[in-house]
């Protein structure tokens, strides 16, 4: 009866009801298809042949785990939370998701006489949305921990939490250095600023190599998977999730992954740009339309690119013990971010003013 | 109604409602996470103020990072109401009449203030915006800003002396 009076445009609802259904329904597609990957990557890493029975090149892999993830009994522990216990996988799954509202996937598409933005949300804060939502992240982990009722749950879920938190810090001094040359916390400007002028690799190396670490810790990724080490914790905080709740943990991770790859592409390597090509010539000859999907692709092969590299970090570099984690977290990569942000600091006046 | 007298009333109810469940559960951890479903509201808040900076930073701040230590605490002490003593009952009289107090006070302060010219701008305003808020802070009060900040930085040196010594 008030929705008349709701002065809102029901177009723009309708196409961002479509945009956010369809970057979800991408964003565990790729997930999906990344434990396939990651299968395969290992198998080729150690000389296997990984999975190669179900489907073409073991291409339905991924349908089968998830049939058999849902066909699984359901188990709640007796002495557990119950709430908690069910809130927990969920809120990991929210988490993961929701960090996708800030990310340009494309420029814009010309349909329908209108124009239609690829991205869910064009906030001024768009980076520290971001984090906001990444810090809310950690509670998944904890509240599963805990509602689970079992000592080693419990110590993964604090491991896990507090490695988290550590790299937190060290992530959002990496970022602020990159801040102070961008001068913007919109992705989208900062991509836009990238297509007329250098990737930010090129100006903030040390920063990048800082947030690469720091989101391989964000996303409890071997080297960094100490809250889920199996020969210390038995699992780790879902030791006593099964079926889909367990699923949706191991579905998160994958999810974390795929984005934060989407993040660390749009902050430095340009984001949807089609390196060494103008996309002004491209849109004027070939259609609006046809950049914007072409910028989509190449956005992907740089996520895949990433999310490859992810992989075979994981197949090559051995665990961290626990004390070998904070000290890095703790006693090298913050140092690093400082001095870091401070000489990026000054350069960045040193251009604005010059010598004097 | 618009759609931000909605949120409006959404996001207060669900503030003073987790407010309430923080105060009266049982067990330590639900208060926590209560009291961070009260942050979100209050985040919500902020944003329907147009000041989108310090909404998120409440969030990463607060829910996000000091009420994970929080929980950290209460998950390891493992409290819950059987451990917990028994209060002396005159303990609890005294509680309710100093919390009385305090209510009797706030209302009444409350009561002589002039509300009704004082209307909290919504969706108006961009001094809650980063740029704006960015030249406040470091143009017009940076002298405060810059004592606030070597406040923090002696809180965490006394953390790391207090933390040293054996």
């Amino acid at each position: 009866m008030y929705l008349n009076l709701l002065a809102i445009d029901l177009f723009l609802l309708a196409e961002k009801a479509v945009l956010i259904l369809i970057v979800i329904s991408v964003s565990l597609l790729v997930a999906m298809y990344e434990t396939w990957g990651e299968r395969k990557v290992a198998a080729f890493m150690q000389d296997r042949r990984g999975p190669n029975r179900a489907g073409p090149g073991g291409l339905f892999q991924p349908l089968a785990d998830g049939l058999k993830l849902f066909a699984k009994e359901e188990i709640i522990p007796t002495s557990s939370n119950r709430l908690l216990f069910i809130l927990g996988p969920g809120l990991a799954m929210l988490t993961a998701m929701m960090t996708s509202a800030v990310v340009p996937w494309s420029s814009h598409f010309n349909m329908f006489g209108r124009h239609v933005s690829m991205q869910i949300a064009d906030v001024n804060i768009g980076i520290l949305y971001i984090f906001g939502v990444v810090s809310m992240g950690v509670y998944g982990v904890m509240i599963g921990g805990w509602a689970s009722n079992n000592k080693f749950s419990l110590l993964a879920a604090v491991r896990g939490a507090s490695q988290i938190i550590s790299y937190e810090l060290a992530m959002g001094l990496s970022i602020i250095s990159l801040l102070m040359v961008t001068g913007s916390l919109s992705l989208r400007t900062i991509v836009e600023q990238q297509h007329i002028g250098h990737y930010y690799i090129l100006l903030q190396p040390l920063g990048f190599l800082i947030f690469l670490v720091c989101s391989f810790a964000e996303c409890n990724r071997t080297p960094f998977d100490l809250s889920e080490a199996d020969n210390e914790l038995n699992m780790g905080f879902h030791l006593e999730y099964s079926s889909m709740k367990l699923g949706f943990y191991l579905f998160s991770e994958y999810v974390n992954v795929f984005i934060s790859s989407a993040v660390m592409a749009t902050l430095y390597f340009g984001g949807f740009d089609i390196p060494f090509v103008n996309s002004t010539w491209l849109a004027d000859h070939w259609g609006q339309n046809a950049l914007a999907g072409l910028q989509i692709v190449s956005f992907f092969v740089k996520i895949v690119a990433f999310i490859f590299f992810f992989m075979w970090v994981r197949w090559t570099i051995p665990r961290f013990r626990y004390d070998q984690l904070m000290n890095l977290g703790w006693k090298i990569m913050i140092p690093l971010a400082l001095i870091n942000m401070v000489v990026t600091g000054f350069i960045v006046l040193l251009h604005l003013y010059g010598w004097r | 109604m618009g759609i931000t007298q909605v949120l409006f009333w959404f996001l207060s109810i669900m503030a003073i409602l987790s407010a309430i469940l923080v105060v009266i559960s049982k067990n330590p951890v639900h208060s926590v996470l209560w009291l961070i479903v009260v942050f979100v509201a209050i985040s919500g808040h902020y944003i329907l103020l147009n000041a989108q900076f310090l909404a998120i930073v409440n969030l990463i701040v607060y829910a996000g990072a000091i009420m994970v230590l929080f929980l950290f605490v209460f998950m390891l002490m493992n409290l819950n109401s059987e451990t917990e003593p028994q209060k002396n009952r005159w303990l609890k009289i005294a509680g309710v009449i100093a919390g009385g107090a305090l209510l009797l006070v706030m209302v009444a302060a409350l009561k002589r203030a002039d509300l009704k010219t004082q209307v909290a701008q919504m969706n108006t305003g961009d001094i809650g915006l980063i740029h704006n808020l960015g030249m406040a802070l470091f143009h017009d009060y940076v002298i405060p800003f810059e004592i606030s900040s070597v406040l923090f930085l002696s809180a965490m040196v006394g953390v790391v002396v207090i933390g040293k010594k054996d």
